[in-house]
């Protein structure tokens, strides 16, 4: 077993990312939130982690899930009240690039999920598949379909 | 798939400072942080200090991420950076600097181990402004024959100035090796006033 890195080592090399991830899959008023959230269950389970081969794609795991119960405690919350959607303001992002990240929101939860670890998380689509539970062709076939719903909204 | 949309979706930017520090200071408070660590600076230059619950289990003139690597495989993987936990060790340590005579630190002797281990705590004994040969410190911890295993236990001091290798010198008036070279064991001497030039 190739011996775990210092955890600091690991959040100074992929924290970044992780970071974008949920900010982008969450959006901005939750972000800190829900990355505390990740890299607490990520710091818990640590020691016990019998590989080390694959650290990234194992963070990006915990943080994923993460994303998937703030998501459902959002709809939850719609569901018992009508709370209005996160209008993400005080943003410190330009604000064309927060309607882009709307739109990375409002896809299918696969899709956006597919979509954010492409591109925001830079992992490999045979990373990705296992991620959301799906082959790696499906993972591929997900951020197409993302990307191409993204790009129909925008020139709409 | 490299165009102007997948360009802005690979966003740029790091973690917020104040995200940063609610997330160490939470991992704190949940007690999921086995090896805190900061740097420090001295006048011998900057410092690698590192504790456990237990105590203070590194203090390195090298800075980087090979001390922590060490840490990692040898007490635990879960090493972060928080430098409130070891506000009480940099505080002592600029004292000394200033004079102090004694440190008042718990320790954790996780790193050494064995003969080492009894080498060490041996040298604690030895106090401020006074110096020990190799061979004394191997008869004080009870095997006058094992001077070169003491030079093996100063060279692998895992917490110097502290633990304080630097008042071990060779029988015959030379300053001999240091981890962290000969220049930073004359200073440390100086300053205790064991050494007059």
């Amino acid at each position: 077993m190739t011996a775990l890195p210092p955890f600091s080592a690991l959040l100074d090399e992929h924290g970044p990312a992780v970071w974008r991830f949920v900010r982008a899959s969450v959006g901005p008023s939750d972000a800190a939130d829900c990355y505390q959230e990740a890299v607490l269950a990520a710091l818990r389970t640590y020691p016990s982690l019998t590989r080390a081969d694959n650290l990234k794609s194992w963070l990006f795991t915990v943080a994923h899930h993460k994303a998937i119960d703030h998501h459902r405690r959002v709809a939850r919350r719609r569901e018992t009240a009508e709370f209005p959607p996160d209008p993400a303001a005080g943003s410190p992002v330009e604000p064309a690039d927060e309607l882009l990240w709307d739109a990375v929101r409002r896809l299918p939860t696969k899709q956006q999920a597919a979509v954010l670890h492409r591109f925001v998380a830079d992992l490999t689509y045979a990373d990705i598949g296992p991620l959301i539970g799906c082959s790696e062709a499906a993972a591929r076939q997900n951020v197409r379909a993302g990307l191409a719903t993204i790009r129909k909204e925008w020139s709409a | 798939m490299n165009d102007h949309l997948t360009n802005r979706l690979r966003a740029t930017g790091s973690v917020p400072a104040d995200v940063l520090d609610q997330v160490r200071a939470a991992a704190d408070a949940e007690g999921l942080v086995d090896v805190a660590w900061a740097t420090t600076d001295s006048p011998l230059g900057r410092l690698l200090v590192a504790t456990t619950p237990v105590g203070l289990v590194r203090l390195s003139y090298r800075v980087d991420d090979e001390v922590l690597v060490e840490l990692a495989d040898r007490v635990s993987p879960r090493v972060l950076e928080l430098p409130a936990r070891l506000d009480a060790v940099r505080r002592q340590l600029d004292e000394y600097f200033a004079g102090r005579r004694n440190f008042d630190l718990p320790l954790d002797p996780t790193l050494s181990v064995g003969f080492r281990l009894e080498v060490l705590e041996e040298l604690r004994r030895v106090g401020y402004g006074t110096t020990v040969s190799y061979g004394d410190l191997a008869r004080r911890a009870g095997n006058p024959g094992a001077t070169r295993a003491v030079g093996t236990a100063m060279r692998t001091n895992p917490i110097a100035i502290v633990q304080p290798c630097h008042r071990v010198l060779p029988a015959g008036g030379a300053l001999g090796n240091y981890a962290g070279g000969v220049e930073r064991k004359r200073a440390l001497l100086r300053l205790e006033g064991a050494l007059l030039v």
